[in-house]
């Protein structure tokens, strides 16, 4: 594992706080939107990472969520519907000393942009993407996403939705994603954790922050996340800690032949023998599908980083080829190409 | 075998056209022709005219390939109307081509390739060779397919890897039509088939074996001579149009200081400049093969953000997908070049040939008031210069820039006289210094309009652009009204502004007169040489060449103001007549079109040249 953030990336030779990245801009989301508190975890955690803050840049497509580069003071573009993947990795790939951030959304990532949402996370260019998933289109006003549940009642589905909906995790581990993580917009605390393991992953991080839209898809992931019952239908993953969740912190995940099943640990003669410890840095991939999966009623929908993998990343390969290039070609400048193969001179 | 003793005949100009099956290897008996031609002083265009398919069914029509090659002592401008020579490889090639064939032209066939079968599928129902149709012809009869097998036996090669050899037969006994040393093309095989050394022997020894042939048929009896081209003095080399872009761009990288990065998708046919930039790593260039055409552009756009001299390649449909991308360009006010290849059009169109009918696209192909610098090469060697002009006014403007070529320029070669980098005019991005107190994301320079290229990483910099409209200076959103107003004036105004910094538009011929022909980008070779055809004949005709069309340069209407008749010639509907007629509605234009993803020919445009001068 690697603790260590990316060491091409110059570190603040002082210390910066939340001011350093609080933009003059006025915020313009809905009161009670989500977002708000992502941007305070972003401020919040920015200053910890400990990149000088010039080194940052922050990238978007289009949707509420894509706002957010004009809201926090780093470097950024606001680019158009669905292209921020794209736009972030020619960011990464031609300076690969900034710490390249992605403020996305369900509509923005999973549907007009999904080509490049699963091609960034193929080639593990070293992006951190923050995906706002609310289940719904909310700067067109209410319409179906391709996260919304299947049936729901939304301005262009007034019978109820008849599409399968994606599961972000899924969808990234299919990618041969590195890094999952998900987190609620309600617990500050853990998004900032999570953020700050995503800054230390070397390759593309996606943390899905289950975003409440108070307009359009008011209470959406209400039925997990709701303070009431959420230490019951959530589990919090941490590396090499025991799978263990709910109120009485007394259930906890098994793996029985080839599937999960939660169990309550003191029935049925279940010790914290038999539950899973969580292992984020394992390369296969397997467990960690299962976990990204786990749905509520059937299971705990799972938070928390679940899969940080160490693999090269692309951009780091480019830097590679390119010293190998430099260092061992013929072609030093373009006057040696110009004049490089067959020529002859006319006098 | 008696050797004949060869007659000489001295020539200025040569068109030689090989034509097979797609597998046959035409392009490169072509490329190594001309290449040896090169090398023996002479002066060449060279066209290659291949199928969309990799290998359509055999000996089919639609499976043909070919490759034209004109060289010359005089100055050559155009690939050819028609060939002196046209080499055929089966039935079907024959038949396509012959069209392409003068009156009298050699005809050098393979008879060996004429069987029942192929005849049938080519569509003839007798074998042309016998009936007589060709007598109108020089026609060469040559058992290619049987002596190319009988020569590689002793080396033990069998019969279907002799086949592979075919082309090097009748490469051979070009050889001895033009009487040229084959010594570059054994060298090339040395090279290409290192470990191999069968292969090499097997080549050299077909080769051998043609030029033998040749030299003992009483057919090519009578040989070219063509003289050395008066060409300027210098260092040359053959050069691609595509491989020039791809150079060009490389040289304003190097002279900029700005890292090249190239976000491109494959496309015919400009896929061969993602190819050749990505060999070139040792000079900093970072290729990036993306998922698709916008990707190819948006991470240009990321790249460009951050400082590096961004491009991105396509053709048609590909600049189609692109077009909301360039307005986000346009909209950053962020250098991108833009290269399109043109094709045949629209939709997947004709891939492999070539057409103008991109420039509405170009010009104006995006959602609101979206203005580029649009700019047109109009050889295949000087795709380098336009190439490099585009990188730098993108960058000295901050502003994308799609840089027109086509499929024409793109695959067809020239000779290239090799340019010095450091005699090619300066390139100075406007970068913003760290800490500068007055630094503003929209602050300009009043002589080009441009804002600051901020660098992410800067100190004392930090700032957002976006696709959202800004405020003027500041760079905030804003919704205000006048502001979009001003904003809309000052991007048009800063392209406008470009036509202080590009040359005045030249002419051929007399500065007033009858006619003038007007053309731009790839159609330079045969309008100049047609115009060039007629005046020699004493007749009053001028030709305006333009290659930069937005904005034009400053002169075209005082230009324009001296001839009675303008004439504009383009390969597309009428796209830049109408441009002119938008932007220079003072003038009254005819036109000349044709839409047949094939170039002009120079006999067609000298009558159209000659019926207008005649017209009352």
């Amino acid at each position: 594992m690697n603790n260590q953030p990316n060491l091409t990336i110059e570190r603040s030779s002082v210390e910066l706080t939340k001011e350093d990245f609080v933009s003059d801009q006025m915020v313009k989301w809905c009161p009670g939107c989500g977002a708000h508190a992502i941007l305070s975890s972003v401020a919040n955690v920015f200053p910890k990472i400990g990149y000088r803050k010039e080194n940052f840049m922050f990238v978007s497509g289009i949707g509420c969520s894509s706002r957010f580069p004009y809201y926090v003071n780093t470097y950024g573009i606001h680019g158009i519907h669905g292209r921020a993947a794209a736009i972030a990795s020619g960011v990464k790939i031609a300076n690969p000393h900034l710490s390249v951030w992605m403020a996305t959304g369900d509509g923005d990532s999973m549907a007009i942009g999904g080509n490049h949402f699963i091609h960034i996370i193929r080639r593990n260019i070293d992006v951190n993407i923050m995906l706002f998933n609310n289940q719904i289109y909310g700067l067109t006003k209410g319409q179906y996403s391709p996260t919304t549940p299947m049936g729901s009642v939304t301005k262009t589905s007034p019978q109820g939705t008849i599409e399968h909906p994606f599961n972000p995790g899924e969808l990234v581990l299919g990618a041969q994603g590195t890094f999952f993580a998900r987190v609620i917009d309600a617990v500050p605390r853990l998004m900032t954790e999570v953020m700050f393991e995503a800054a230390k992953h070397d390759g593309t991080s996606v943390v899905e922050i289950l975003q409440n839209c108070i307009i359009f898809a008011d209470k959406t992931h209400d039925t997990v996340t709701n303070k009431e019952h959420r230490d019951d239908r959530t589990i919090v993953l941490r590396n090499g800690e025991p799978m263990i969740f709910g109120k009485d912190k007394n259930k906890g995940i098994r793996l029985r032949g080839t599937k999960l099943e939660v169990v309550t640990i003191g029935e049925n003669g279940i010790t914290e023998d038999d539950i899973l410890v969580h292992d984020a840095y394992q390369q296969d991939p397997g467990i960690h599908l299962m976990l990204a999966k786990m749905a509520y009623p059937h299971y705990p929908v799972a938070l928390g980083v679940i899969r940080s993998a160490m693999y090269p990343t692309y951009d780091d390969l480019v830097e590679e080829q390119i010293s190998y290039a430099k260092a061992n070609g013929k072609i030093k400048c373009v006057d040696d190409l110009l004049n490089s193969g067959d020529t002859w001179v006319i006098s | 075998m008696v050797k004949t003793k060869s007659k000489i005949i001295q020539r200025d100009a040569v068109v030689v056209k090989f034509v097979g099956d797609s597998g046959d290897g035409m392009q490169l008996t072509g490329t190594l022709f001309s290449d040896t031609a090169a090398l023996a002083g002479l002066d060449l265009a060279t066209f290659p005219d291949y199928p969309a398919e990799i290998r359509a069914p055999h000996n089919t029509i639609a499976g043909v390939s070919g490759f034209q090659v004109h060289v010359g002592s005089k100055k050559i401008e155009t690939t050819g109307d028609q060939c002196d020579v046209l080499v055929a490889m089966n039935p079907a090639s024959l038949k396509s081509n012959l069209k392409w064939a003068k009156t009298g032209a050699t005809l050098i066939v393979d008879e060996n390739a004429f069987d029942d079968a192929a005849l049938k599928k080519s569509g003839y129902t007798e074998n042309p060779l016998d009936n007589g149709s060709l007598s109108g012809y020089n026609l060469v009869k040559a058992p290619i397919t049987q002596l190319t097998r009988e020569a590689v036996k002793p080396l033990g090669i069998d019969n279907k890897s002799a086949d592979r050899s075919k082309n090097m037969f009748a490469l051979g006994m070009m050889y001895h039509l033009f009487d040229w040393d084959f010594k570059s093309t054994f060298d090339f095989f040395e090279k290409k088939f290192k470990n191999k050394p069968e292969v090499i022997s097997a080549n050299k020894a077909v080769l051998q074996a043609g030029l033998n042939y040749a030299e003992t048929m009483e057919a090519l009896s009578s040989v070219f001579q063509v003289s050395k081209a008066k060409i300027a003095p210098g260092r040359y080399r053959n050069i691609t149009g595509n491989i020039a872009t791809a150079w060009g761009l490389l040289a304003a990288s190097e002279r900029s200081g700005r890292p090249l990065f190239l976000g491109s998708y494959p496309i015919t046919p400009a896929t061969e400049i993602l190819i050749e930039l990505a060999k070139h790593k040792s000079l900093g260039a970072k290729v990036f093969q993306a998922e698709d055409e916008i990707a190819g552009i948006t991470s240009a756009i990321g790249a460009s953000y951050t400082g590096s001299m961004a491009v991105t390649t396509t053709s048609g449909p590909g600049l189609s997908l692109k077009s909301e991308a360039i307005g986000l360009a346009v909209m950053t006010e962020l250098p991108l070049v833009i290269v399109n290849v043109q094709r045949g059009g629209p939709s997947t169109g004709l891939p492999t040939k070539s057409e103008q009918s991109d420039l509405y696209q170009a010009l104006f192909g995006r959602n609101g008031e979206a203005p580029v610098i649009v700019v047109a090469a109009s050889t295949s060697a000087n795709c380098f210069y336009y190439a490099y002009m585009a990188a730098k006014l993108a960058m000295e403007h901050m502003t994308p820039v799609i840089l027109l070529t086509d499929g024409y320029l793109g695959n067809g070669s020239q000779l290239f006289r090799i340019p010095k980098v450091a005699d090619l005019p300066a390139i100075k991005p406007p970068i913003a210094k760290a800490n500068d107190p007055d630094y503003k994301p929209y602050r300009r320079d009043p002589a080009t309009l441009a804002r600051q290229w901020a660098l992410p990483g800067t100190e004392g910099l930090r700032h957002r652009v976006g696709g959202l409209e800004k405020e003027d200076v500041f760079g905030n959103v804003s919704t205000d009204p006048l502001n979009h107003q001003k904003m809309v004036d000052l991007r048009e105004a800063k392209v406008q502004k470009v036509a202080d910094f590009i040359p005045e538009q030249e002419i051929t011929g007399e500065k007033q007169g009858d006619l003038l022909v007007v053309s731009w980008g790839g159609t330079l070779g045969p309008v100049l040489e047609a115009v060039e055809e007629i005046q020699a004949e004493g007749k009053s005709v001028s030709h305006a060449h333009f290659n930069y069309i937005m904005p034009l340069p400053k002169n075209t209407a005082k230009i324009f103001d001296s001839y009675k008749k303008i004439l504009v010639c383009e390969l597309n509907s009428g796209q830049f007549v109408n441009y002119l007629r938008m932007t220079h509605p003072a003038h009254q234009y005819l036109q000349y079109n044709k839409v047949q993803g094939l170039p002009f020919t120079v006999s067609e445009l000298t009558k159209v040249i000659n019926q207008t001068l005649e017209e009352k």
